[in-house]
């Protein structure tokens, strides 16, 4: 009555305000999901760290990447279950009889995800640093880090936001996300690829979880970069896109 | 009179769930600023047939329109003209009451939205709880919210399932007073319910749903006539007048069948009480 049409954007916004304010009120959620990988770096750090010397790097250095990566799949978990919690409850029809853009409620989770998993991600590299992290990168190649990391980000929100449509409940979401604390393990995140099986290492070097963890640590580290920029950068978009067709063709279908 | 316009238009609606038909051949039609009750047990497809009008559910067949805009090809439209309040309360729990309001209005950029927020948090008597979080509401808090968000809209066309459900009496009453004003004020109002009272007290016209299909429409008045009278009743202020009114009737050989003392209702005494705690108060 008062607005001539849906604007997309304007919506989306408001639904990122509303989204961010869940997040807020749920403080527990990214202090747990930062907490798990802080205790995993503590531990792998401090007690394997003195017997494993990975690349003649300190072990504390070598998994950095790999953590960051589980925590921000950790964090997303929450984007996840809000979604579906939103998808099982009578606000989304009030939303939906309304006269606001379908997918701008998406747009709000996706954006609330990248806002938290950037906070977490902030925490875990702080939090190395005091465990004894010290990279070596100049200015540059910490700003294609965060570039990286954001683009890792938005993949992973998206991705979370499909698996929140995906689930018929809430707990089924943060199952579907479990893959994402998985996957690092059976990477170049915690120990060479070199010194897997031969199933694993397949797996492990056609993985995109192994590309960005090697991007991020060669550009921390003053290592080699070889191609692995590309291909995690290239994973990403791939994902994003992925990511973003099937949500909204899930959500259409859900919502009809 | 002038002629009424026709706010709701439904005809040949119909909708099956696989292959059990939930609707088979729907009509009817709402004047514009009246109530219009649909009355009907559990199952008897009144939410579907509010889920449809509301451009939340397709239906199989029948042409449905809101004010003049059809429900499935201009949903936006129709989007547009109408607010809904489903049967399960449609807030978010995490927010507080002052926010979803506020979300609301944002949403459908109305001028204004904080003053109006503030306006339907006290007309609901919940600023006390307006900056809690919702989760921490009673069932009746929330279901005032809920209404409280669907009239932020300011809808030409509300949708009510079962909105008295939930309700201690006394926010019942102040519901249905509620909702007169707003069809005085030109609001065009459907309503679902299964409570009959709740029907004959609000609606101008009521249609009785059954297994899908409309058995009997028309006003309350109207429905009352068509079955044949279950003969008078008498009333007397005390018993003792109705005793003697007794004798005289059989007297003049007019037979009595029964005399039975006229009890409050629970909800008259329920009423009546909490009436005098606020006045003692």
């Amino acid at each position: 009555m008062f607005k001539v049409k849906t604007s997309i954007i304007s919506d989306s916004w408001i639904m990122f305000k509303r989204c961010l304010l869940i997040s807020l009120r749920n403080p527990e959620a990214l202090l747990v999901a930062t907490i798990v990988p802080f205790l995993l770096m503590f531990l792998f750090g401090t007690v394997f760290g003195k017997i494993a010397n990975v690349e003649n790097l300190n072990y504390i250095d070598f998994i950095v990447p790999g953590i960051i990566l589980q925590s921000i799949g950790q964090s997303s978990q929450y984007s996840a279950m809000n979604v579906a919690s939103d998808m099982t409850k009578g606000i989304n029809d009030r939303f939906r009889s309304m006269s606001i853009s379908k997918t701008a409620i998406l747009f709000g989770h996706a954006g609330a995800g990248v806002v938290r998993n950037t906070v977490s991600t902030i925490m875990i590299i702080g939090t190395a640093f005091l465990l004894g992290f010290r990279p070596k990168g100049s200015f540059a190649d910490w700003i294609v880090v965060v570039g990286l990391l954001i683009f890792v980000n938005i993949a992973i929100s998206l991705l979370a936001v499909m698996c929140g449509l995906l689930s018929k409940t809430v707990e089924g979401s943060s199952g579907l996300m479990l893959p994402l604390f998985i996957l690092p393990f059976i990477s170049s995140g915690f120990v060479p690829v070199d010194s897997m099986n031969h199933g694993m290492k397949w797996f492990a070097e056609i993985q995109p979880m192994t590309p960005i963890i090697d991007s991020f640590r060669a550009l921390t580290l003053d290592l080699p970069l070889n191609n692995s920029l590309w291909i995690a950068f290239a994973w990403c978009l791939g994902i994003t896109i992925a990511a973003y067709i099937f949500s909204i063709q899930i959500y259409k279908r859900r919502i009809s | 009179m002038a002629k009424q316009t026709i706010s709701i238009s439904v005809s040949g609606l119909r909708k099956s769930y696989k292959n059990k038909e939930v609707l088979k051949d729907v009509n009817f039609t709402v004047p514009s600023g009246t109530i219009y009750a649909l009355l009907g047990s559990n199952g008897a497809g009144k939410t579907t047939i509010v889920k449809i009008l509301s451009t939340l559910l397709k239906p199989d067949g029948g042409k449905i329109s809101i004010n003049d805009f059809d429900v499935v090809y201009q949903e936006e439209l129709v989007r547009r003209c109408i607010s809904l309040t489903g049967q399960f309360t449609a807030v978010d729990e995490v927010l507080t009451g002052r926010e979803n309001l506020n979300l609301i209005g944002q949403l459908i950029r109305l001028p204004d939205v904080k003053r109006k927020t503030e306006g339907w948090l006290s007309f609901f008597d919940l600023q006390d709880a307006a900056a809690q979080r919702v989760s921490t509401y009673s069932g009746g808090m929330r279901r005032r919210l809920d209404i409280a968000m669907s009239l932020m809209v300011q809808p030409q066309v509300l949708f009510l399932d079962e909105p008295t459900t939930g309700l201690d009496p006394q926010n019942r009453i102040i519901m249905w007073e509620l909702v007169k004003n707003l069809a005085k004020q030109g609001t065009t109002v459907l309503l679902t319910t299964q409570y009959l009272e709740e029907a004959e007290y609000l609606a101008d016209n009521v249609a009785i749903l059954h297994n899908g299909e409309i058995l009997i429409e028309g006003t309350p008045q109207y429905l009352k006539e068509i079955i044949p009278g279950r003969g008078a009743q008498l009333n007397f202020q005390t018993e003792k007048q109705a005793e003697n009114a007794m004798e005289l009737l059989t007297k003049e050989g007019i037979s009595v069948e029964s005399i039975e003392p006229n009890l409050p209702s629970l909800e008259d005494v329920f009423l009546t009480l909490i009436k005098e705690n606020k006045e003692a108060i």
